[in-house]
């Protein structure tokens, strides 16, 4: 029972990290934004030298801890950014679609970046491999790893929440992503919100990076894409905009996955994404607002 | 006397009215150059194909066809209600399967897809009444999944369709005796002839022409442009919403049926989502607001990937090779699309359609 507990908090950790990467920037720029499962696998390549070998040469993965952590942060916080000052700034005047389109596009750039220097290959690794061994609690054995994620999320969260509550950069992105132009008007510096919104985006991808590399221990150039469309998922369950709702739906999104593949009857449970789809279906037919609907985001006549 | 002065009335009523209404069929003479245009530019590129007579060409060509058919579907629906849609291809996955279900020979179907119901297993028809069969299979998925994901709207239905898609996968992917689960089911006749095609393509523009200018396809460009004025003018959103869902559901389940032939194996994976993004990248590229557009978006976007994967094989210039490493093709294919976008981003028709400029002038 505690074991079902802590896999659906480790699950819904992921999805929801994702979710607030993705809904941090819907907030501010009304971009929902595509390439965000690719920052996650370059921050995973990050740590590898560029080779097309099967066998992996781990470069800055042999760091010790205190130092690979921030560097891969600081990878994805960079690519992010770029993407940002490169790309994405052009696009402020333009349809949602448009945008949509344009940062799947340059997801797909990073992505076949990445299948130039690794090749398409999955690669093994053992990242932080201390963190894999088992540890006993309350009579349930958790890996340790499950253990550290969970926690890693809470700090994040809580870290995430004071900033966003107590800091004047917290408060100017939240001004923004409740009314942009307004906010504009009474002096918050578009540009530098954006700009710090894309920062922490990328710096959550990059937490999910090093998470999901420990847990699999294998690095995949699709692996981004099935964590980002869980986490787009729980962005508009949550309520597109709405940092808590994203991390609530997130969550959710993580429990029900692990509740229906213990409660599902043995023939169903192949099927057991389909029923999630489908309760997310459900979900939107009674809430199309999302759990939390963030102010601003409805439309005015 | 009395009835001869009601008669001149009615007439005369008749003529004012007439004359306050325009006439029968106006909209559709004013617009009819918009789909037959279209036509005779694919028609144009299905002759030259047929005149160099190469096999590789050839495929490519069918390959552009078949991508026609499916952006003209996501067409009817994105074009003209707004809602963008992530989940029609799941609609070409249920056309493409139901077309192998019809098609392939009955013996090998008994041994790959054993939990398929008698009849089916029995039944063997010619690709062309598999695909009309699957074009229905397909829009009557679209009717039910329609009347519940049509009530959403905004980026909550694009969501729901993603869903919807997601659902279809995994379904088709795990559903072992009737679908062969992940692997690809193999046997369906290959059609190598380029007319089915190009048939399918322009039958598929006209009818998102003849939806686009009915009653219900103005009345939901109407809701796009103008949602409260369109449902305070007594426009059943949701209605016509639905209208257009199913429309373009049947085009993709034929795209996906003469996709199925024109490749000979079918797979879930296929219809998923790298599908789904080049046909929407194709649509938003040339310009989602209008057919000319889509179609427009598919020719250039098909010529560019060809023309990059030419460079990627290798082109000889005099005495050297001249070749791409390989991944560049994609990478240079994403940049274009983002310059394209940031240049112009209501695509490269903007949202205006392609007609001779006589016509535009009479507006």
């Amino acid at each position: 029972m505690l074991q079902i507990l802590f896999d659906a908090l480790s699950l819904g950790s992921l999805y929801a990290l994702g979710a607030l990467g993705i809904a941090l920037i819907f907030g501010v720029m009304r971009l929902v934004n595509f390439a965000h499962g690719d920052v996650i696998a370059f921050c995973v390549f990050a740590l590898l030298w560029p080779s097309t070998d099967a066998m992996a040469i781990v470069f800055a993965g042999q760091l010790p801890w205190y130092l690979l952590v921030p560097f891969v942060l600081l990878c994805g916080a960079g690519l992010s950014v770029l993407c940002e000052v490169v790309v994405f700034r052009r696009f402020r005047q333009a349809n949602p679609a448009t945008m949509m389109i344009a940062s799947f596009a340059l997801g797909f750039v990073i992505r076949y970046f990445l299948l130039m220097l690794f090749s398409s290959r999955p690669k093994s690794i053992s990242l932080l491999p201390e963190l894999s061994q088992p540890v006993e609690i309350l009579g349930a054995r958790l890996p340790l790893l499950q253990l550290i994620t969970i926690v890693a999320t809470m700090v994040i969260l809580i870290g995430l929440t004071l900033f966003l509550r107590q800091t004047r950069f917290g408060l100017e992105m939240r001004a923004a992503a409740e009314n942009f132009s307004m906010a504009r008007m009474l002096g918050v510096r578009a540009n530098r919100v954006i700009m710090g919104a894309f920062a922490l985006s990328g710096a959550l991808a990059a937490a999910i990076a090093l998470i999901f590399g420990a847990q699999t221990g294998t690095l995949d150039i699709q692996m981004g894409a099935s964590i980002m469309l869980m986490a787009f998922i729980a962005t508009v369950i949550g309520g597109l905009g709405s940092l808590g709702g994203a991390v609530l739906a997130g969550f959710l999104l993580g429990a029900a996955s692990v509740i229906m593949q213990v409660m599902l009857p043995i023939d169903a449970r192949p099927f057991r994404d389909a029923f999630v789809y489908g309760a997310v279906i459900l979900v939107l037919l009674f809430r199309p607002q999302g759990l939390i609907a963030a102010r601003g985001t409805k439309e005015r006549v | 006397m009395g009835v001869a002065a009601s008669l001149t009335n009615s007439t005369a009523a008749g003529a004012a009215a007439a004359e306050r209404k325009p006439a029968r069929f106006a909209l559709a003479r004013r617009t009819i150059l918009t789909p037959v245009l279209l036509s005779l530019l694919l028609l144009a590129i299905a002759l030259i194909t047929v005149m160099t007579g190469s096999r590789p060409f050839n495929q490519t060509v069918i390959d552009v066809f078949v991508r026609v058919i499916l952006v003209v579907g996501l067409y009817i629906f994105i074009g003209n209600s707004g809602v963008l849609s992530f989940g029609h291809i799941g609609f070409t996955c249920l056309g493409a399967y139901a077309a192998a279900w019809l098609t392939i020979n009955p013996m090998m179907k008994r041994g790959s897809l054993p939990g398929l119901p008698e009849w089916l297993l029995a039944t063997r028809l010619p690709y062309w009444q598999s695909a009309v069969l699957a074009a229905l299979f397909a829009a009557l998925a679209a009717l039910i999944f329609g009347r519940v994901l049509m009530r959403l709207s905004g980026i909550a239905a694009s969501i729901a369709t993603f869903a919807m898609l997601a659902m279809i996968n995994t379904i088709y992917s795990n559903w072992e005796s009737v679908t062969g689960a992940t692997s690809s089911v193999v046997g369906i006749p290959i059609v190598r002839m380029i007319w089915p095609y190009l048939i399918g393509a322009v039958v598929a523009i006209f009818i998102a022409w003849a939806h686009a200018i009915s009653r219900s396809g103005l009345a939901l460009r109407a809701a796009r442009d103008e949602p409260t004025a369109a449902a305070a003018s007594g426009i059943d959103i949701p209605r016509e919403r639905l209208v257009a869902f199913v429309v373009s559901g049947a085009v993709m389940g034929l795209g996906g049926a003469l996709m199925a032939h024109s490749i000979g194996v079918v797979t879930p994976d296929t219809f998923y989502l790298g599908l789904t993004f080049i046909t929407l990248s194709m649509l938003v590229v040339g310009g989602m607001g209008s057919l000319s557009g889509g179609v427009v978006g598919v020719v250039l976007l098909s010529a560019l990937i060809q023309a990059l994967r030419w460079l990627e094989a290798g082109v000889s210039l005099g005495e050297s090779t001249f070749a791409l490493p390989k991944g560049v093709q994609e990478i240079a294919l994403g940049v274009i699309m983002i310059v394209i976008l940031a240049l112009r981003p209501s695509g490269l028709m903007g949202n205006r359609e392609l007609t001779l400029p006589r016509s535009s002038r009479n507006k």
